[in-house]
Parts: C-alpha cells; structure tokens; sequence
C-alpha cells in the first residue's frame, strides 16, 4: 500500500514537557488510522503536528515524496484538514463555516455552493445553510466541523476525538459519517476510546506518554499485543 | 433646575428643528474632528492592537499594561503637554497646527489611542485561540489565520471604535487647550457647552448637551443594530 505520510523521529517539546519523543510512523493511503492513547499521551500534538499547525522541534515529516518545511508547509495545509475535539466554529452561519476553506482555495461560487450543500448532506444538515452556528446544539455543531473538513475533499482527515464530547447519539452518528468515507479518504482518528478505534480502523496506533509504543492491526493490538504497556492498557479497558 | 432642563429641551428641538446655522456648524465640526481623530487613532492603533495580542513577544504584559494605565489619562494633562509641543517655541510649534481643528484632531487620536489598543487587544484574546489552528488547518496562510481571528473580535474592535469616537467628541480638555475655542474656527459642541455655561446661557448649554447626547447615543445604537445584522470575515 502506498505510504501517504511519513513522520520520522519526530520530537515536540512544550517547555520541561515532552509531548512528542522521537515518534516515527508510517500512514499508508486510504486506511484508517487509529491514534490510540490516554490523555497526555500526544495525540493531539501528533495530529497537529500532521496538519502543519504545530512544527515539529526536530524530525521530519514527508508528504508523498516532498519533504515538509516551511517553504512547502502549505502543501500539507491545502491536502489535510483537522476536526478538534472540542467543537471550534467561526461566528457566523453554517454555510459560512463549511465555505470557508472552500473560499480560500478560490473555488468558483457555483461548484462552491454545490460542495457546500453535498457536505451538508452527507451529515444529515440539509437546510441548516442559514442557520447561525451558536443556535445548535452540540452534536449539530460537531457534524457542522466534519461537514466543513469533508467539503474540502482533503486526502487526509484528521480527527481528534470527534465524539468525545458528544451524547451517545450523536457519537453514534458521527461514527457512521466516519465509516461512509472509510477507503475514500485517508483517516487518521485519535481517540482514547479503545472500542472507538476497533470499530473504526484499519490500524491502530498505540501511544504513551509522547511514545508510540506499538502499531498493528485492531486483532493484533487487542489479541496480541507485543508491549506491556500496551497489554495494560487494553485489559485497563476492557476488563 | 429642573424648569431649566426642560427649557434646555426645548430649545435644542427648536434649534434642531429651525436648523440654527451656528449649531449646525459646530456639531459638524465636532463630528468632523472627532471623526478624522478617531480615523487616525484607528490607523495606527488598529495594527498595533493586532500585534500586540497575536505575537508572543518579551514584555508583552507591560506593554498591554502600559495602554491600560493610559486609559485614565486626564485630557486636560494631555491637552497641556500637547499646547507645550505645538506652541511657538515648542518641539513641534514649526507644524503650526495650535488653534487649528487638526491640532483638536492630534490631540483626541493621541488620548483615544489607548482605548483602541487595550479594547482590540482584549476583543482579539478572547478569541477562541483553536480559531487561528482551525483556520490554518482549513488551508489558510499565517495572515488568513489571522484575519480569521480578527473577523471573529470584529465585534469588540467595531466597539472599541465606536467608545473611541465617543470619548474624543465628549472630551473637553484638550479641545480647549489646544483649540482655544475661537469662534467659527475650532469651537465644537464640549468648548461651546462650557463657554455658553460659565457665560450664564444655561440653556443653551443644556440645548447643546442634548444635542451632543443625541449625536453619540445615535452612533452608539447604529453600530448597535448594524452590528446585529453583520457576520465580519476578512
């Protein structure tokens, strides 16, 4: 399978802490990726880190062949986009939000307002265009989040615990968005929800403390994991 | 006392009403020099306001403290310092501008400035700082993910404005100061309303006070209702 992205010795500092230490992976195109950890464990910093919204303090990142720096960062901004855990919007309508980085990547208005009403669709907010985004509820406002990063057909989603804050029913039915573009896309999902990432992915990611410990398939990390830490932490859970 | 309130009532709707050239003049002064100072506080303040709140640099709390504590600058003390720089034989007396509308419009862009600054500083920190990730992370540039941050504290920079205009047209000292209230020169509505007062002419003096009232009541509920309808994106 051809490798989309590629971190190598990845370090990430923040002051006395170390948030990210000597991390390499590799994502291969299409799958579905699961960034598995507790809290604290550097997923977020990973997945920012992946979107060119946070630099690395040392290692490298390569996107197809190019190697990212500053010169090419956009690269990785323009072909990636990110959906937070915790629901971040502009202040304005839900059009306004899913047209946003549509807008900047200069789509022509017509096939803008297409993109924007079929990503609306394919979560279920149809008719919602004028809607201010402060007027719905949590769950609404999240799919609003994967609405805008899905309008953008980015070949590579990266999601930081979508559900998290969500009520079962709408984590459910995020969960369902996310599998409609399993194979589509490439999928990067963080999560420290173990049941979460068995559903979900194709691969899963184990991380401690800013180490990935280990990498496998879902049978492999749940079934057979080679490292302890990674052992307690799936019997932590699932018993 | 309160006879001569509704007298003053009285005569600032005859005054509007019967379009008195004099009053006329002297409130489109006012709105015109504390108009252009407050365009040229924005011009200068706007940015720096920006940059102050989204760099991280060394000595950024002093400096977002020293804006504060400018705040309260009493603006008969400005308008001393600024009559001190622009008289004859000041440091800046060969610019001319003493008596003159433009000195009233230096000195009220210099004592609105920290307005503009401390308000834009607050409005853009209290910006959900995911705001810029989000913007970057939707393929914007550095300067797109900050004007997406502006677009978002536009509210509290519009208000800043707004307060700004309102502190220069309602301020006194520095327009006299530096003004000297010469008649159909640099007399605006606060030297006037002080003039007319001391002169005994109360009720012209209330007249003016509402009129003045009126026109920064009136900006103040403009931006009020537009800023209800507008979604700001830059």
């Amino acid at each position: 399978m051809e490798v989309l992205m590629e971190l190598k010795d990845i370090v990430k500092t923040y002051g006395r802490i170390t948030a990210l230490d000597h991390v390499s992976l590799k994502v291969r195109r299409g799958e579905t990726l699961a960034l598995l950890g507790s809290n604290g464990a550097g997923k977020t910093t990973m997945l920012k880190i992946m979107g060119g919204i946070l630099k690395q303090d040392s290692g490298n990142i390569y996107y197809g062949r190019e190697k990212i720096d500053d010169r090419n960062l956009k690269l990785l901004r323009r072909n990636s986009t990110m959906v937070f855990q915790k629901t971040v919007l502009f202040n304005s309508d839900v059009y306004g939000n899913v047209a946003y980085g549509l807008e900047l990547r200069r789509i022509p208005e017509a096939d803008l307002e297409h993109r924007v009403r079929e990503a609306l669709s394919q979560v279920g907010l149809e008719g919602y265009e004028k809607r201010p985004v402060k007027t719905l509820s949590g769950g609404e406002q999240q799919r609003v989040s994967l609405a805008r990063a899905l309008a953008l057909k980015p070949e590579l989603l990266l999601l930081d615990e979508p559900t998290a804050n969500l009520d079962p029913e709408n984590a459910a039915a995020v969960e369902k968005i996310i599998k409609e573009f399993k194979g589509a896309t490439t999928v990067i999902l963080a999560t420290h929800n173990l049941f979460q990432a068995k559903r979900l992915s194709d691969r899963i990611a184990y991380m401690a403390r800013g180490v990935l410990v280990e990498e496998g398939s879902p049978e492999e990390i749940f079934q057979r994991p080679r490292d302890e830490r990674t052992a307690r932490f799936v019997r932590g859970f699932a018993f | 006392m309160v006879w001569e309130a509704v007298e003053g009532a009285q005569k600032a709707l005859e005054l509007i009403m019967s379009g008195d050239p004099m009053v006329i003049e002297i409130t489109l002064r006012s709105v015109y020099v504390s108009g252009l100072a407050t365009l040229l506080a924005s011009s200068w303040s706007l940015p720096l306001g920006a940059a102050i709140a989204l760099k991280n640099f060394r000595g950024k709390r002093p400096v977002k403290g020293l804006f504060n504590t400018l705040l309260g600058m009493p603006t008969v003390a400005l308008g001393l310092l600024l009559y001190l720089a622009l008289s004859r034989s000041g440091p800046l007396g060969f610019l001319q501008l003493l008596y003159t509308p433009m000195a009233i419009a230096l000195g009220q862009a210099i004592l609105v400035t920290p307005i503009i600054v401390s308000f834009t500083v607050s409005a853009i920190e209290s910006v959900d700082p995911e705001i810029r990730d989000l913007a970057r992370t939707l393929g914007a540039s550095e300067l797109q993910a900050g004007l997406a941050v502006l677009g978002e504290a536009a509210g509290g920079v519009v208000l800043a404005v707004t307060a700004s205009f309102n502190r220069a047209i309602a301020e006194l000292g520095v327009a006299l100061m530096v003004g000297g209230n010469i008649r159909g020169a640099t007399r605006v509505l606060t030297t006037t309303i002080a003039l007319e007062t001391t002169r005994g002419e109360i009720v012209l003096g209330i007249a003016l006070t509402i009129i003045l009232l009126l026109v920064v009541f009136s900006l103040s509920l403009a931006v009020n209702l537009a800023g209800r309808r507008t979604t700001w994106r830059f």
